[in-house]
């Protein structure tokens, strides 16, 4: 569906003509929009366009906006411009709100957003194998909830939120910083298609437009705008993550972080923010009792359907997976053969009570 | 005059047979050579001549025509200098020809008429035998190499005088002794496994991996002795049969690394991350054997597998599917042997610093890990993760009151194991578990009701490739060979489950 007027449209291919101006003024400084998205027409020409400013006038004077509407409509790209009734209304309280949202997916999606507040799950695209296991839980908790969950569709735990919301049947949002047809990154392709058919995609850019560094920062606004709350689930420091939970905050947003291990880098950015007020988060009711007061909401129980670790052995190489690093630590500990404890953790991850870490050890999973 | 030599030329690390026809009437005195001979062979009419003439022997003021038949192969190399010299001398009634009919020859020529030694005299000796003649005359360093073969009489020759003498029957040389080390100096050389102090993971992978075949991958920290148990694999396998040292022997002497003697120790190779895809599984305008054919019946130790260049890594399929490698010159496909137990090496990540300060981002890291995927990978049966050994370890006096394995016992426990997989997979062309492919896998491990449940209903299997299941049970298998066990039970296959590639796969599909 198509709900836009003349001048944001043209607005927002505006902003897609000159992307690669505005890549030029801000990839080699702090990635920060600085407010460039929220100049009026002239002013954000003026500022951006340097030698092509009539080029940029001509572009704008010369964007024929039935075509635009007619090859949106073609490919069902639902557009709809801060003036739409649609638009999602907390996103009009960002100082420089996109003058047009372009959407691969269902409405729906976006209808969602006026019955529950979303959350936004964001964090490392270099994930440890804890933070892809909480931000999976979290995703499938919250999706199971009713809660939309937001994020970047970004390898690591963007796209592993994404997934558990659809595994726990919840609805999702993708907000992406190239236009909502261009998968990026390319290897999300399935999600990609799977975000469109449960939920959206979403992007201030017309479809078709590649991504820049600066539209990431600008992508991540629009995160922190779309939901109420933002969880950072592992986050190194600086990272494109901390950004996204600075929007929220300046929003005015709840901002909340898992913990992770203090010696452990990736989770230095979300240590920080909890040492600066964040709320902690260890699961999805935490979340439940941030959004909507403690105990009013309930996290529904998430089917387990694996069978207790019965033999004594397994349960204790289950216990010693989590302090030790190595088979033969293990096997010391448990006064066991390397053998033995080789076929009792080959059948905890078999029945996925443990998986093992890349760089080594292994993470219980979470429930 | 006309006279024709039986000669043995190397091709490969086979030989095929060379006859050296000369021709000696009278005419302008020249040396013409043909049949085919590179720059070696055409300059042996110098050393043939020098080494005659040295020898207080006769050189034909004549004209003189050799051809080296068959004439439509190319000859390469001074291994028929010898032949052809010995031709000269019967076409020139200096030696009776009577004496060459059920008689091999082959040598290099120094220019004071000295015999020397030449590569792949073994080869020759075999391809002498198969050829049906009585007698084989080598260079002396080269008899006891020579001499391993049976069913031809091989004799040492010092100098051509003496082989003239040979040939007039003025001196009868005693046959040459076969290189076989005598039992003191035999097996139990090489690394021991209980240097190793800890390791017990990596030990028990290693043993499945010799009493199986399977070609093995380990992953761990620079530093965390990964090569150093690599090199201890040949200790623990099965010490060579006759028949495999033999073979060892050819490939090594054909490439002119060997010892003149036999091999009693399963090679190691472990080529630089730099080598070639030729230099990895032979080639080259003279074809020669590569690292896998040098590493047949042993080990091939590949350190730092990602950085491998992907040809080499992809040329390895080959060899890897079917034991042998295949190079095509010309008309002529030539075979090397190349049936080696791989193990492969890599760290965890690019930087390989400890997993908390690791600094590879997500794309660094897949693409480190795609660099291990392809062909290689799906013959790695075996993946097995090697952390460091703390110091107090590494120090300490006792090793936690354990015993420490020994090569030597492992060793027993594999060809235990071994000796039960031949009595079950006897008739069916495969040796050992490694070597069942996928009909045989799913014959061979016949899985029940219970079995099934596990393998199927495991997490993350779901995803996995037929070749990735049949590797799990072929792993099962060894585990069960190795405990005497008739039958796969569920606790071998959840061992084997635990050697799977983990996480990776995702990342690195």
């Amino acid at each position: 569906m198509i709900d836009a007027c003349d001048r944001c449209l043209r607005r927002a291919f505006l902003v897609a003509h000159l992307a690669p101006r505005i890549a030029g003024l801000l990839d080699h400084r702090p990635p920060r929009i600085a407010g460039l998205l929220a100049l009026p027409d002239d002013a954000f020409v003026a500022a951006v366009a340097g030698d092509d400013r009539d080029d940029a006038r001509a572009f704008l004077d010369g964007f024929e906006v039935d075509w635009a509407r007619e090859a949106l409509e073609s490919f069902r790209v639902v557009t709809l411009c801060r003036h739409a009734d649609e638009y999602p209304a907390p996103v009009h309280e960002l100082a420089d709100p996109p003058a047009v949202l372009f959407g691969l997916g269902s409405i729906e999606a976006l209808r969602a957003l006026r019955k529950d507040p979303a959350v936004t799950v964001v964090g490392s695209r270099r994930a440890s194998a804890y933070g892809t296991e909480v931000a999976y839980a979290l995703g499938r908790g919250l999706g199971a909830a009713g809660v939309p969950v937001v994020s970047g569709l970004a390898v690591g735990i963007d796209g592993t939120a994404h997934r558990g919301c659809l595994d726990g049947s919840g609805v999702t949002i993708a907000v992406l910083a190239c236009g909502p047809d261009v998968v990026y990154p390319r290897r999300h392709k399935r999600l990609h298609e799977l975000i469109r058919a449960e939920g959206i995609v979403l992007s201030e850019l017309p479809p078709g437009t590649r991504p820049f560094r600066w539209s990431f920062p600008a992508r991540n606004r629009i995160m922190a705008a779309l939901a109420r709350m933002t969880v950072v689930v592992e986050a190194a420091e600086p990272s494109g993550s901390l950004i996204t939970a600075d929007f929220a905050r300046d929003l005015g947003r709840a901002v909340a972080a898992v913990p992770g291990r203090v010696t452990s880098s990736i989770a230095r950015g979300t240590n920080g923010l909890l040492k600066d007020g964040a709320a902690p988060v260890t699961g999805t009711q935490d979340v439940l009792d941030e959004l909507y007061g403690v105990g009013v909401r309930r996290a529904p129980p998430i089917a387990d359907d694996r069978p207790e670790p019965a033999e004594p052995r397994q349960r204790a190489v289950l216990e010693a997976a989590e302090r030790f690093a190595s088979i033969d630590a293990i096997a010391r500990e448990l006064n066991l053969t390397a053998s033995n404890v080789r076929a009792a953790l080959g059948r905890l991850e078999a029945e996925g009570w443990l998986v093992r870490r890349d760089l080594g050890g292994w993470e219980r999973t979470a429930t | 005059m006309l006279a024709a030599v039986a000669t043995f030329a190397l091709e490969g690390v086979r030989s095929h047979e060379v006859t050296a026809e000369v021709d000696v009437r009278s005419g302008i005195a020249i040396f013409t050579l043909v049949g085919l001979p590179d720059r070696a062979v055409r300059e042996s009419r110098e050393r043939v001549r020098a080494a005659l003439l040295n020898s207080g022997l006769d050189f034909p003021k004549k004209r003189l025509t050799v051809n080296l038949a068959p004439a439509h192969v190319r000859k390469a190399g001074p291994s028929f200098d010898l032949a052809i010299a010995v031709g000269v001398l019967a076409a020139s009634g200096q030696v009776p020809s009577d004496a060459l009919r059920d008689c091999a020859l082959c040598g290099e020529l120094s220019l004071s008429g000295e015999l020397r030694p030449v590569r792949g005299a073994l080869a020759a000796a075999l391809g002498a035998r198969d050829a049906g003649y009585r007698r084989l005359l080598v260079p002396a360093p080269n008899g006891p190499e020579a001499a391993l073969v049976e069913g031809v009489e091989v004799y040492g020759i010092p100098t051509l005088a003496r082989l003239a003498d040979v040939l007039h029957g003025r001196w009868t040389p005693e046959a040459a002794l076969p290189a076989v080390p005598n039992a003191a100096e035999g097996v139990g050389g090489g690394p021991d496994l209980a240097d190793v102090r800890g390791q017990e993971d990596a030990k028990r992978a290693l043993e499945i991996a010799a009493a199986g075949g399977h070609n093995v991958l380990m992953i761990g920290p620079p530093g965390a002795g990964k090569t150093m148990l690599a090199r201890r694999l040949p200790g623990i396998l099965p010490p060579p049969t006759f028949e495999e040292a033999l073979e060892v022997t050819q490939v090594h002497s054909a490439a002119g690394v060997g010892s003149g003697r036999l091999v009693t120790e399963r090679p190691f190779r472990a080529p630089h991350h730099t080598i070639s895809a030729q230099g990895l599984v032979g080639g080259g305008a003279r074809p020669m054997p590569g690292e896998i054919t040098l590493a047949h019946r042993g080990v091939l130790f590949l350190d730092e597998l990602p950085e491998f260049g992907r040809a080499a890594v992809d040329a390895l399929r080959q060899p890897l599917e079917e034991g042998r490698v295949e190079i095509m010159r010309g008309q002529r496909t030539l075979e090397f042997p190349a049936n080696a137990t791989v193990v492969a090496a890599c760290n965890r990540c690019p930087c390989a610093r400890p997993p908390d300060n690791c600094t590879c981002t997500a794309l660094e890291l897949g693409r480190y890990l795609r660099r291990l995927s392809g062909p290689l990978l799906d013959r790695i049966d075996l993946v097995c993760q090697v952390e460091s050994v703390p110091a107090v370890q590494l120090v300490g006096e006792d090793d936690g009151g354990r015993v420490r394995t020994s090569s030597a016992g492992v060793r027993d426990r594999v060809i235990a194991a071994r000796e039960r997989q031949r009595a079950r997979l006897s008739g069916t062309g495969a040796l050992c578990n490694g070597d069942l492919d996928a009909r045989l896998t799913r014959r061979q491990v016949p899985l029940n009701s219970v079995l099934r449940a596990r393998l199927l209903g495991a997490r993350g299997t779901a995803t996995l490739s037929g070749r990735a299941h049949d590797r799990i049970l072929r792993v099962a298998r060894t585990i069960g060979d190795l405990a005497g066990r008739e039958r796969v039970t569920p606790t071998d296959l959840d061992e084997a489950l635990s050697y799977r590639l983990h996480g990776w796969e995702a990342i690195a599909a």
